[in-house]
């Protein structure tokens, strides 16, 4: 047990384990008992896709996020794509438009240039898409064997339009809950893209989705969050905004998008497509006088053609998420819990 | 399905007020267990019918020592082990499978025993281990990749076996522990899928209670408690198949024969329960150089059940979650004592996951 700063502060393991790296309740614990024992403050610990920085009178959106899917090309994508659409998609949540950004690569010794070659021009074209630079850049390369293949860092910064504040803290009762479409298929994808996986043909969901969120948001509509649904699905995300904002959701079985594809895998093997990875999906809290302005607006982008209201905030100050199943009853959606997955992103 | 999940559940109710007593009915396969709390079935039901849920998870009644055990096999040199996912954090007496895997040992998760013989053939100079654990499902697999390690001559591949049969542990539930108080059996759909319904012909034959091989959709179960409940109400007990669609009187004859060929039948020890004769799978002598447990001379470990943990009064249902006082505080999936709060199909996480919200209301636990 390793005790900083106060007695109060504890971290419990002695080894990291897998778990304190899914994003689910392990990584809180390292994050909250460790990591800002030594490195917290006030902006860090609010723990937002994005930190929003004052600079002068601007404000800016700054992230970094680091790619180790295995494989390297799935379905749908690549670590390449995946990189520059991550960050991008954990700009934009935060209300801005992304304006640069860094991009580092460790490889492995050995490594086929072609592939590397493969994965640069699939990052090209997402940030020929959306008009996004590289402007900052790293190389590392490891002795064969001390890494698997290649892991990709990117960081990036954009510009919060004035006056503009998007936050769980703003969640409102009646607030419509929104996503831009099916679930689960990124997780499904890397996963059957595994060898030895009998079934193929799901593709990941990897997009950029920063215009449409840049379309949304010029609309004026009353948008109180934003968030990306990616490791822990979208369970996770609603819970984590269930807790932030303390009020109970409901959202509804028949109403939430899975591709019968997706759904038939996850009932074979014992998944549960709410808590599995997304990487083009976003979750979206608005108020419910401009709840149908905001659908028809994410429906006229390629990314959002399938959006739909899944739910709704209650009025009820609980941190609590519940689900009317298709058969009428009461199911909780708790928080995630280390699901044993391959690496998703 | 809506219009016929809504008639089934009014004539339950219509039925049930017939009853004299609260009826105990007994589901004892984890897929039900969770299909059960995931779509909230009891909240369907009226509060004079009591599901409870037995034996069905094979990783809860894996003994803790067994779990300590293949922890030490896994520090053995050149050991690979492979493991379904469930397996992974249950806690032995000091560490799991998970931490295990963090000091170095090679553990590798898998959703086919196939992809442990791969493994073990293009790396002859490893030594893999498959965990076979499950019931009359998965033996069939295990029988399988056996034989064709045997036929490819694979010396280098081996299985810790546990893997256990239903209708043993089912008979002992009813023979021996009559103040459980059981009415009727909701008998898992799966294992009949291989076995077929006449293994568990014994329920309403020798003693009287109904017993519904049943689905996994909400329909499937709603179907089944309406068959038990008429049954009951005619006190005509029979042995029926509600999952006609994957299940026969016989079963599946060739996986049937496949279990036969590498398995034979022996007494097993059941987590919280102790032995039950006839309830395990041993490897028949011809296949005993793929016994881990024999080949690597594993030490048998004496470990004692943690402190406070009701798990083996859960598993035979006299006990429910909450009763338990582990249950949600010391005990959560994240950090679990007891098997059944670790496995994705054991009786606590299906209550936690699902059913905390209605801990305060005993009317519908």
């Amino acid at each position: 047990m390793i005790q900083v700063k106060d007695n109060t502060s504890k971290f419990n393991d002695d080894q990291i384990l897998i778990s304190h790296g899914d994003g689910g309740a392990k990584t809180g614990e390292l994050i909250k008992n460790l990591i800002f024992n030594f490195l917290g403050n006030s902006i860090l610990e609010k723990m937002e896709d994005s930190a929003v920085l004052k600079i002068n009178s601007d404000k800016i959106a700054f992230t970094t996020d680091s790619f180790v899917v295995k494989p390297i090309f799935f379905s749908g994508g690549d670590i390449g794509k995946l990189s520059i659409c991550g960050t991008l998609n954990d700009i934009s949540c935060s209300g801005a438009k992304p304006l640069y950004l860094s991009l580092s690569f460790i490889i492995e010794e050995g490594f086929q240039t072609k592939e590397l070659a493969k994965i640069l021009k699939s990052m090209k074209s997402v940030l020929d898409e959306v008009s996004v630079p590289v402007v900052t850049g790293d190389t590392k390369v490891v002795e064969k064997n001390n890494i698997d293949k290649i892991f990709i860092n990117t960081s990036g910064v954009g510009a919060v339009p004035p006056g503009l504040e998007i936050s769980p803290l703003n969640i409102k009762p009646k607030d419509k809950i929104i996503i831009n479409g099916s679930i689960a298929d990124h997780g499904i994808s890397v996963l059957t893209s595994r060898e030895n996986f009998g079934f193929k043909g799901i593709k990941s969901d990897c997009a950029p989705l920063s215009i449409m969120i840049e379309e949304v948001l010029k609309t004026g509509s009353g948008i109180h969050a934003i968030r990306d649904a990616t490791r822990g699905g979208l369970a996770s995300v609603l819970n984590e905004f269930s807790e932030i904002s303390n009020y109970q959701f409901k959202i509804y079985e028949e109403l939430i998008p899975v591709n019968k594809k997706v759904y038939a895998i996850c009932e074979f093997l014992g998944l549960d497509p709410l808590y599995i990875a997304n990487e083009g999906k976003m979750v979206l809290f608005v108020d419910p006088k401009d709840a149908n302005q905001v659908l028809a607006t994410l429906k006229n982008n390629r990314y959002g053609r399938n959006s739909v209201i899944i739910g709704e905030v209650e009025n009820t100050r609980d941190s609590v998420v519940i689900m009317k199943t298709k058969i009428g009853t009461n199911r909780i959606i708790d928080r995630f819990y280390s699901e044993q997955l391959p690496r998703i992103c | 399905m809506t219009v016929n999940i809504n008639k089934t559940i009014s004539e339950i109710k219509h039925l049930s007020r017939k009853l004299p007593s609260v009826i105990n009915l007994m589901e004892v396969c984890g897929t039900h267990t969770m299909s059960i709390g995931k779509n909230g079935i009891r909240q369907l039901l009226p509060e004079n019918i009591n599901l409870i849920s037995g034996p069905g998870c094979p990783v809860c009644v894996t003994g803790i020592n067994e779990i300590d055990q293949i922890i030490e096999l896994s520090s053995l040199k050149d050991i690979v082990i492979f493991t379904f996912g469930d397996m992974l954090k249950v806690p032995g007496s000091k560490t799991t499978l998970f931490r295990q895997k963090a000091t170095g040992s090679a553990i590798k998760m898998c959703y086919s025993p196939n992809e442990s013989l791969k493994y073990a053939m293009d790396n002859p100079d490893k030594k893999v281990v498959f965990l076979a654990i499950g019931f009359e499902t998965t033996a069939p697999l295990t029988a399988a990749v056996i034989k064709n390690a045997e036929k490819n001559n694979i010396n280098n591949f081996y299985i810790y076996n546990l893997h256990k049969t239903v209708p043993s542990a089912v008979f002992f539930l009813l023979d021996k522990d009559k103040k459980l108080n059981l009415d009727a059996f909701i008998c898992p759909g799966h294992v009949c899928a291989i076995t077929g319904s006449r293994p568990f012909d014994f329920i309403s034959d020798k003693f009287k209670k109904p017993a519904v091989i049943t689905g996994f959709t909400p329909y499937d179960i709603l179907e089944s408690v309406l068959i038990i409940l008429k049954q009951i109400l005619s006190d005509n007990p029979e042995t029926v198949i509600q999952y006609t669609l994957a299940v026969r009187e016989e079963g599946n004859i060739f996986a049937r024969n496949l279990i036969n060929e590498v398995f034979e039948n022996q007494s097993s020890y059941w987590r919280g329960i102790g032995i039950i004769e006839d309830s395990g799978l041993s490897l028949k002598s011809r296949y005993m150089s793929f016994n881990a447990k024999k080949v690597f001379n594993i030490n048998t470990i004496d470990t004692k059940e943690p402190r406070y943990c009701d798990c083996g009064k859960i598993l035979l249902g006299e006990k429910k979650p909450f009763d338990c006082r582990l249950f949600a505080g010391k005990c959560t999936p994240e950090n679990p004592v007891g098997p059944c709060m670790v496995s994705s199909e054991g009786t606590c996480a299906a209550y936690y996951k699902y059913e905390r919200l209605s801990k305060n209301d005993p009317g519908k636990r």
